[in-house]
């Protein structure tokens, strides 16, 4: 998939968060990486069509995405996007959260959407959940239940906000490996974490946003092995410190 | 209630039975003893010459406080909406009316609605009149049950309903409403209990509703005590109904998060 961001800005009441964010590479797996209000977020919120750039453009696949409510009502139904947390909604059980966006948004009935949703939690091992209410769920579950309700619709591209920075170690694990198997069943997807494991491993191409826009971005094992620019080596000496 | 035998776990259907009749019996013997301490004896049968009037105070009360449970409703969710409107006249508007309307006694209201606008209007039937101006009072209390359910209700929830593509139709219908019913049914329902009590307060303008005749009737046997009884039980009655339907709708939309 290709994306390219064309000048990319946005800006909070006059106040800077992107700066002429330019980016125009291929990939299926992409990590933003970058130190804590870099504007990491408001970027996958303005490719998830969420938030309005103040101005530039966003191409996928060389086919625009218009900023207008009526295109994006469309465009936000060929994304999944993942939160940080708290991304379900607390007056459905599990199994509802992932049916109603086949049924509401997909026009599909409620058969087939049960059906659907079904599948997936069996897949994923999510079955004992399904009738469950979001604060009846551990993090990690929330998560994954998240993620199945955002792949149910098979999207063109699945966004991630820092899906497991909420989870400690056992769950982030859960939550990580469920990705990998996307991924490598061939889901286009882009995460933003602190993960720099599962960024290195599991992620095809990097991209590094500080100081409002990206300082460097290339293919993960380049990033990680030999990165060009000062503000990334010292991020990363900063976030491998502690590495085992 | 005064369980007789205190459990953890739910109790069976037969302390609940026997502990309601405990309850009752308490109630019952309270009210009989202070009337007896009185040395007054109740005779209901007084009021049976009157069950027609009675009848037609009854279902006066009713039918008014049905309607103004309808209007106040509708008032009260387009003012809440109102409050928050980016037009700041509409939202001046809507918050002068709810602080207005809270801000001054009932009975005020109802002699300015009735002999000021009311006349200036030609709203001359007493029946329309005190339907239209206890939903004009009810509705700012709704208004604010409504506007607090609004504002608690967490932006990350139209977020996602954003991100998974649903419209703005389908957003208020799907999350918004449910979610608000849940958080605000209990304190609707007191509201819509408070409806039916406040209405006696239209007999200072005549309506011809179950206090008003009630005070009639009383002019004519002179039996303050049973007329008043049965009145209380009346009102008991209804709004006893209303507690019990909106229990029944808080359980249809109650969820887990709500316990
Ligand atoms: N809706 C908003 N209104 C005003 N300022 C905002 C808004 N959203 C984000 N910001 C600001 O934009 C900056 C970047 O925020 P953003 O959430 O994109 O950072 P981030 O890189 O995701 O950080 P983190 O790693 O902590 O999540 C921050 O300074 C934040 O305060
Ligand atoms: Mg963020």
């Amino acid at each position: 998939m290709q994306i390219t961001l064309n000048n990319i800005c946005k800006s909070f009441a006059g106040k800077v968060v992107l700066a002429n964010v330019c980016f125009d590479e291929a990939f299926s797996s992409l990590a933003i990486v970058g130190p804590s209000g870099a504007g990491k977020s408001t970027l996958l919120r303005i490719i998830g069509g969420l938030l309005t750039p103040t101005a530039g453009e966003l191409y996928i696949d060389a086919a625009k995405v218009i900023y207008e409510e009526k295109q994006l009502l469309s465009y936000r139904r060929t994304i999944g996007f993942v939160f940080q947390s708290k991304g379900l909604f607390e007056h459905l059980t599990a199994l509802e959260n992932v049916t109603l966006p086949l049924i509401h948004s997909f026009d599909m009935t409620t058969d087939k959407a049960i059906e659907t949703a079904a599948q997936l939690f069996t897949r994923f091992g999510l079955e004992e959940e399904g009738h469950k209410y979001p604060s009846q769920l551990s993090g990690g579950q929330q998560q994954r239940i998240q993620i199945a309700r955002a792949v149910a619709v098979k999207p063109k591209l699945l966004l991630l906000d820092e899906p497991t920075s909420a989870l400690d170690p056992e769950l982030t694990a859960e939550v990580l490996d469920m990705l990998g198997e996307l991924q490598s069943d061939g889901l286009n997807t882009i995460i933003v974490t602190h993960e720099m494991g599962f960024a290195k491993k599991a992620c095809e191409k990097i991209m590094f946003i500080a100081d409002n826009t990206i300082v460097e971005s290339g293919p993960s094992a380049q990033i990680f092995s030999n990165p060009q620019s000062q503000p990334l080596q010292s991020f990363l000496n900063k976030v491998l410190e502690w590495h085992v | 209630m005064i369980p007789m035998v205190t459990t953890t776990s739910t109790p069976s259907k037969r302390t609940k039975i026997m502990s309601a009749l405990i309850v009752a019996l308490i109630i019952v013997s309270f009210l009989w003893l202070s009337m007896f301490l009185i040395g007054y004896k109740l005779d209901f049968a007084t009021l049976l010459p009157f069950k027609q009037r009675l009848w037609q105070g009854f279902s006066a009360t009713l039918i008014i406080s049905v309607m103004s449970l309808l209007i106040s409703l509708f008032i009260g969710a387009m003012t809440a909406i109102g409050q928050k409107s980016k037009v700041l006249v509409i939202s001046y508007l809507a918050q002068a009316y709810v602080q207005i309307i809270r801000g001054t006694p009932l009975l005020v209201q109802i002699y300015f609605f009735f002999y000021i606008v009311g006349t200036a209007w030609g709203i001359t039937n007493r029946n329309v009149a005190g339907a239209l101006i206890l939903s004009i009072f009810e509705g700012a209390y709704i208004s604010e049950i409504i506007r607090g359910g609004l504002e608690s209700i967490d932006r990350q929830q139209y977020e996602i309903a954003k991100a998974i593509g649903l419209s703005p139709a389908k957003t208020s219908r799907l999350v918004t409403f449910p979610i608000l019913m849940s958080r605000i049914l209990p304190a609707l329902s007191g509201q819509f209990a408070s409806i039916i009590k406040d209405s006696s307060l239209l007999s200072v303008i005549a309506v011809n509703e179950l206090t008003q005749n009630t005070q009639e009737i009383s002019s004519q046997n002179f039996r303050m005590f049973e007329n008043y009884f049965f009145l209380g039980l009346l009102y008991f009655a209804m709004s006893f109904t209303v507690s019990m339907i909106t229990r029944w709708l808080e359980r249809v939309y109650k969820h887990a998060d709500n316990t």
